[in-house]
């Protein structure tokens, strides 16, 4: 029986081909979505963690309560014991202290009156240590746009946007005026080594690049840091691992606890993160769901069409005594057959587009000019696990529900009423 | 065995609904059939014809009156019993042939067998028979598509044969032939009646089909209104 279904499916085109096409363009698409979306998100959330949030973040109980003030009076302290410490507990990460600030950056004319001034916020991170990860980690060497990277003390990297409104070009002097720690008034000098463009309106703004130890003498702050970042060893961020890191380090630091107590918090603790990386987990049960939903629309139709015209043959096959509920089912069963076709063409198709994405990327820097957030500026595709499976579920799922719905009308009619109309 | 009767109808009324009313297709059948006869229906178009075959084919369920083939009661056969019945006992030709247009002449007669479960090596013995009986060996590896109406007639004929049913309806099996075609099927089935005891009940108004018949079922209204046999 099985052989003589397949051989009708083959053999009809028409039975065949459209609903194996409709399966194929959606699970192609639902296997293409979900790579792309996991790719972005990813992206998204790598480029986060790598600009603010980290994978895993320590800071003070006070500094995390306050973190949009960036409260460098609540900063950590003993910061290289702390960082030792976190090296040895948690081998799987590496760890980076760094200082959020914010000051005004001015330029000095020869008389050393100030020429321009405006608005910065600072990031000090390990930019001289031979070997620090922290200038790939924020892809300094590739956003290089004039100058050059900080080779000692003193000198500074600012956005290129930035040095352009202040006119300052590398080599050129600079001074930082903020505030210390302790809340009094700080005036610092610095040489401009380079300027960079990270591809990211809120980064481009007005940011300035330092080296740490130079920004703990500008802000007073010895062995000092507003947080401590630490960075899976892989590359990517891995929920569940950073949020039992965080618990096991919480609750070793548990009941004595103040403003200078470190608390550490995993990237989906922080902010709107968590939100995203929930989307991410979700995600491609929603996608599923939509071309589910879709896709059985459109074979519910098609299969109301090719019903009717099989109106003769199913008919035919009841005369000849075979139950109607053995003619749904082999109905059914062909949906299967055609789902299966389908699932397997179009996640072949799929994962091809999705391959050709995650190697070659799309540009889209020029679509997210004046965006706020920080968004990736290339689509890339990120092929998982998932998407070798993923759009079976809508495949076979919406070749069968669009079967069963169009079946009804042949399942429901009476006999002798299908044979008057196989009369005519 | 031309004695013993294969079906049985008594006081049948069909009625259809119509509008608000009812319109009455069979007004009051009294009818009995025997093994191995080659009867015929015969009748103006609304006669009744086709309503009686399918009553009589488990298609349809009579309004009052019983209808008995082959020991079943029509009226009371859940459907599941009625398809048994079809599938074990009854075959069907009609006017217009229904044949699955994808599959091959071979693959159609073979379908009613692939129903009954046959093995393999039995379904291939009785298709082949099949296929002999109406003169289709060249036409095995065709599709319906690429053959003439009258060899499209025959296929569906092997196809109703091929299990050797007791019973088998043949609604119109000649509307849609010439006249050659038309003959060359009726002797077949003349031939398949004589040879294999099957019992043929026609519906029809075509004149070449009434001069094969021995037994001649007038109806008009609903109602049989004259039951001749043909002594040969
Ligand atoms: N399902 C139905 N609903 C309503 N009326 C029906 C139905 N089936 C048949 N009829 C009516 O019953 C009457 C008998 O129909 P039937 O098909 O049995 O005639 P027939 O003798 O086979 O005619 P023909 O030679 O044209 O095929 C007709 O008037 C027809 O309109
Ligand atoms: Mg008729």
């Amino acid at each position: 029986m099985i052989k003589f279904l397949l051989k009708g499916l083959l053999r009809d085109k028409s039975r065949s081909r459209m609903p194996v096409l409709v399966v194929t363009i959606g699970v192609a698409l639902t296997v293409l979505m979900h790579a792309y979306i996991t790719g972005f998100m990813g992206d998204l959330i790598e480029l986060n963690a790598r600009f603010s949030y980290g994978h895993l973040k320590v800071t003070t109980r006070g500094y995390a309560d306050n973190i949009q003030q960036m409260p460098n009076d609540l900063a950590l302290l003993n910061v290289n014991s702390l960082t030792a410490d976190l090296k040895k507990q948690f081998t799987g990460l590496e760890w980076s202290p760094r200082i959020q600030f914010g000051g005004l950056v001015d330029v000095p004319d020869t008389n050393g009156e100030t020429r321009s001034q405006g608005p910065a916020a600072g990031i000090g991170l390990d930019l001289l240590t031979p070997g620090s990860k922290e200038i790939k980690r924020l892809k300094l060497e590739k956003s290089l746009v004039r100058g050059h990277l900080p080779g000692k003390q003193g000198e500074v990297l600012l956005s290129e946007a930035f040095s352009r409104k202040l006119s300052v070009d590398p080599g050129g002097k600079i001074t930082f005026i903020g505030s210390t720690a302790a809340g009094s008034m700080t005036i610092y000098n610095f040489t401009l080594a380079g300027t960079v463009s990270m591809g990211h309106e809120a980064l481009d703004r007005g940011t300035i690049i330092a080296d740490i130890e130079d920004v703990r003498l500008a802000l007073d702050m010895d062995d000092a840091a507003s947080e401590i970042l630490g960075f899976f060893n892989g590359g990517f961020y891995i929920d569940d691992t950073a949020v039992s890191d965080a618990q096991i380090f919480n609750s070793a630091n548990g009941p004595k606890s103040d403003d200078f107590t470190p608390v550490m918090k995993s990237l989906s603790q922080q902010g709107a993160m968590g939100t995203y990386v929930n989307l991410t987990k979700s995600w491609s049960k929603y996608i599923s769901l939509i071309f589910i939903l879709a896709m059985s629309l459109v074979l519910w139709n098609a299969g109301l069409l090719g019903g009717l015209r099989r109106y003769g043959e199913v008919g035919i096959r009841l005369a000849m005594g075979e139950n109607k509920d053995h003619v749904y089912r082999t109905m059914i069963y062909e949906s299967m057959m055609i789902g299966i076709a389908g699932s397997v063409i179009g996640t072949a198709f799929g994962l091809l587009f999705a391959w050709l994405i995650q190697k070659y990327g799309i540009d889209i820097s020029g679509l997210m000019k004046g965006s706020s957030i920080m968004m990736p500026t290339e689509i890339k595709a990120k092929i998982s696990p998932v998407d070798f499976y993923l759009g079976f579920f809508p495949g076979l799922f919406s070749t069968m529900i669009g079967t069963l719905l169009s079946g009804i009308g042949i399942y429901k009619r009476q006999t002798a009423r299908l044979f008057k109309e196989l009369e005519v | 065995m031309e004695n013993s009767t294969i079906i049985r109808i008594e006081k049948l009324v069909k009625k259809f609904p119509m509008g608000k009313g009812e319109f009455t297709a069979l007004n009051g059948i009294d009818l009995t059939v025997g093994r191995g006869e080659f009867a015929g229906l015969i009748g103006p178009s609304g006669s009744g014809k086709t309503t009686l075959l399918n009553v009589v084919g488990s298609l349809d369920v009579p309004s009052s009156g019983s209808v008995t083939v082959l020991d079943h009661s029509i009226g009371e056969l859940s459907a599941k019993e009625a398809a048994l019945l079809r599938k074990q006992n009854l075959g069907f030709i009609f006017q217009s042939y229904n044949l699955f247009a994808v599959h091959t002449v071979y693959e159609n007669i073979e379908f009613p067998l692939l129903l009954l479960k046959y093995g393999p090596a039995e379904r291939k013995k009785m298709v082949l028979e099949a296929i002999e009986w109406l003169g289709l060996t060249d036409k095995i590896r065709s599709k319906p598509p690429q053959l003439s109406g009258g060899e499209c007639q025959r296929v569906a004929i092997a196809r109703a044969m091929v299990k050797k049913p007791s019973l088998v309806l043949a609604d119109e099996p000649t509307a849609n032939l010439d006249a050659a075609n038309s003959h060359n099927i009726l002797k077949t089935m003349e031939v398949l009646n004589r040879e294999l005891k099957t019992t043929f009940l026609f519906a029809t108004h075509d004149e070449k089909v009434i001069s094969y018949l021995r037994r001649k079922i007038f109806l008009a209204d609903g109602k049989v209104i004259n039951d001749e046999r043909v002594t040969s």
